[in-house]
């Protein structure tokens, strides 16, 4: 079960391009076995090691910076985590100690993946996003309760964010989808009755 | 109040309002493969949940299957990649789900085996941990694509829940110029676009041009709808649909009531959407990317735009400016759930036919399923591939991306059938540039970003 999320407070780092697809997350190549665990090494992999499958960090990649240990909270542009559905981007996340993520959009996939892994995604207008990059190694603040991103270094700077009450529920109160929804379990199955009687053809194929 | 087809699939699936704007979904059929499919199973099997209906779950093996021709039961094409199959294989059996193995006539990669197996019909709700669920749209179906997590939520519940998406109407009309395919309107669609220009929006493609459009390549639309950030794709069934799916494994047999089930699927007159967008198929030329993402795209003839990002044009060995004709290539690759059925083969086929590909290319075809390979082997087209010096694999997603193990070398120019120009996605430092398969065919054989008009005219005799 993911770590409930409600307050949260830490380093920031900045990866500033657009389009961030959840290959360069977690390359295909680090997703070494049938789990969910052992992925956090191979965040970034790409940009953060010399070799691909090497441990051998790149000095200039910000996340191998002294000042950058302990980063948790990722800053970056359009589309974050495009492309492959793979769950192991969130879980490398995770893993690695990311708990919020702000970016000017998301791909819709990974969004909903963060949700359901303890990673709250934050939207934030294009400037305001800006505004926060460019303060280096900035210390960020996330109340959820009260959907609302500050930052040390900016005693003048707010940011509110919207998210909705389920996905807000969900990071908070770290609930578990499945029981959540079994609570409809009667209407699941009166809905599948009905549509067994109009398709039976579906719930017989052999 | 008129609907769309997107709003009559929808209510069509709607369990019951879930609340803050979520709907339970209810899903039809789902799809898995040993990627990520055997995550999703092992972590329902120890948070001990069942699988509500395994009937409806079918499991394929298309990611890390070897591609080399006479591969083994378990061969994997990435070191350690054999657990990925041989757990997926044991986790669907002892689920009760369906499995089509390594080793099954109908094995292929997901995308392109669900419509062959009529797994994929009109009408149905479809979803799978990979974001190309939403090929399966151009049968008129709601199919999209979702995480591990909700993988196991829907094989546990049977439903998901789901914020319904904003709509957009892509309309596309006219005749496309010779030598464009569906795979030009998509890459057009999103240079022009924007990679997140369909963001969260189910997409309905309609217009004469995708009227015009075969299943197959209505299928290569709508697969690189999640490269435009879409939630899904549809396309209105129609006779060609009707006929595709008749007689399918696993469809159900034709009668009058499905046939009037499935034609109802179509937008009303009225009906509205939240974004419109106009495509006149007579602006569209032969597209190429030059970029790492899709949206960096362009006419053949292009030249890499003066304001490139500079991330791109340095992965890509690019300067602005700089024309892609003439581009020297090592590598070329047909093949992937985008461009790897019949219709795909045929097209490169038809360029490779007599020729032979540039030395110090490598080149290789990999069909997209067991019956893409089996039809292509009953035209002879395999040895239109093989005369022609490529390399004719055994079906999976091979070279569409790297999973460890084979790939390019760092670096190569790679023309590739498909959907993805991401950096590293087909191997680390491999220069991507994604086009149509008879451009790749073309490439192959010229040694260099062309044109098939470009390539010299073929001697009567050798024809
Ligand atoms: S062919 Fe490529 S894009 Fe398609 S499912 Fe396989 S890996 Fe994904």
């Amino acid at each position: 079960m993911p770590q409930p999320l409600n307050q949260h407070t830490g380093i920031a780092a900045a990866i500033m391009r657009d389009n961030i697809d959840t290959d360069q997350i977690i390359p295909s190549r680090e997703m070494k076995t049938v789990s969910r665990d052992g992925l956090g090494e191979g965040l970034f992999a790409g940009w953060r090691y010399t070799e691909p499958g090497g441990r051998v960090p790149v000095p200039d990649f910000i996340l191998n910076q002294a000042e950058q240990q302990g980063t948790s909270v990722l800053i970056s542009g359009e589309n974050f985590g495009c492309g492959s559905s793979r769950e192991h981007a969130v879980w490398a996340l995770a893993e690695y100690g990311i708990r919020v993520i702000i970016a000017k959009s998301f791909g819709e996939i990974f969004h909903g993946n963060c949700l359901r892994n303890g990673v709250l995604p934050i939207t934030l207008p294009a400037d305001e996003v800006d505004t926060l990059a460019a303060i280096e190694t900035a210390t960020v603040s996330v109340d959820l309760e009260n959907q609302l991103v500050t930052c040390a270094q900016l005693p003048d700077w707010r940011a509110a964010f919207e998210i909705g009450e389920y996905p807000k529920r969900l990071l908070i109160e770290g609930l578990e989808p499945i029981e959540l929804t079994l609570k409809d379990k009667d209407k699941i199955d009166a809905f599948f009755a009905r549509d067994a009687a109009q398709r039976p053809w579906l719930y017989s194929a052999a | 109040m008129p609907q769309t087809l997107f709003d009559k699939l929808w209510t069509r699936h709607r369990v019951c309002d879930a609340g803050d704007g979520y709907d339970l979904i209810a899903i039809d059929r789902m799809l898995l493969h040993e990627r990520t499919g055997g995550v999703a199973l092992k972590s329902l099997q120890a948070n001990g949940h069942e699988v509500r209906d395994p009937s409806r779950v079918f499991a394929i093996m298309d990611h890390i299957v070897s591609f080399r021709a006479g591969r083994g039961r378990d061969e994997a094409r990435s070191p350690g990649g054999e657990a990925f199959i041989t757990e997926t294989r044991a986790m669907a059996h002892a689920a009760g789900i369906h499995l089509i193995d390594t080793d099954n006539p109908g094995q292929g990669i997901v995308h392109v085996v669900a419509p062959e197996q009529g797994i994929a019909l009109p009408g149905l709700s479809l979803v799978c941990p990979d974001s190309h669920t939403c090929s399966l749209g151009a049968l008129g179906a709601l199919a999209w694509g979702i995480g591990s997590s909700e993988a196991e939520h829907a094989m546990a519940t049977g439903v998901l829940r789901v914020q319904k998406p904003e709509q957009m109407r892509v309309r596309i009309d006219g005749e496309l110029p010779a030598g464009c395919t569906a795979k030009d309107i998509a890459l057009y669609l999103i240079a022009r676009h924007g990679a997140g220009g369909g963001r969260r929006c189910a997409i309905e493609f309609c217009g004469s041009t995708v009227d015009a459009l075969g299943i197959e390549a209505r299928l290569t639309l709508c697969n690189m709808a999640v490269e435009f950030a879409a939630f899904c794709a549809v396309i209105a069934p129609d006779e060609k649909v009707l006929d595709y799916v008749a007689d399918r494994a696993f469809a159900p047999p034709a009668s009058a009531e499905l046939t009037a089930m499935w034609t109802a699927l179509a937008t009303d007159d009225d009906a509205p959407f939240a974004f419109e967008i106009e495509i006149d198929a007579s602006d569209i030329r032969p597209q190429i990317s030059w970029g790492t993402s899709p949206e960096e795209s362009g006419p053949l003839n292009m030249q890499v735009p003066a304001d490139a990002r500079p991330q791109a044009l340095d992965y890509m060995g690019l300067q602005a400016g700089q024309s892609l004709l003439g581009m020297e290539i090592g590598g070329a690759f047909i093949g992937s759930c985008t461009n790897g059925r019949l219709s795909d083969l045929q097209a490169a086929a038809e360029i490779l036919a007599g020729r032979r590909v540039a030395a110090g290319v490598r080149a290789v075809c990999v069909p997209g399923s067991q019956a893409v390979r089996r039809q292509a082997e009953a035209l002879g087209i395999d040895q239109v591939f093989k005369q022609a010096g490529f390399e004719w694999g055994e079906p999976g997603c091979a070279m569409c991306f790297y999973a460890g193990g084979e790939t390019f070398a760092p670096g190569t120019r790679v023309v590739s059938s498909t959907n993805r120009n991401f950096e590293g996605r087909q191997g680390p430092g491999v220069r991507t540039h994604l086009t149509s398969p008879a451009i790749v065919a073309a490439c192959a054989v010229a040694g260099e970003i062309c044109a098939p008009s470009d390539l010299p005219v073929l001697e009567a005799e050798t024809v």
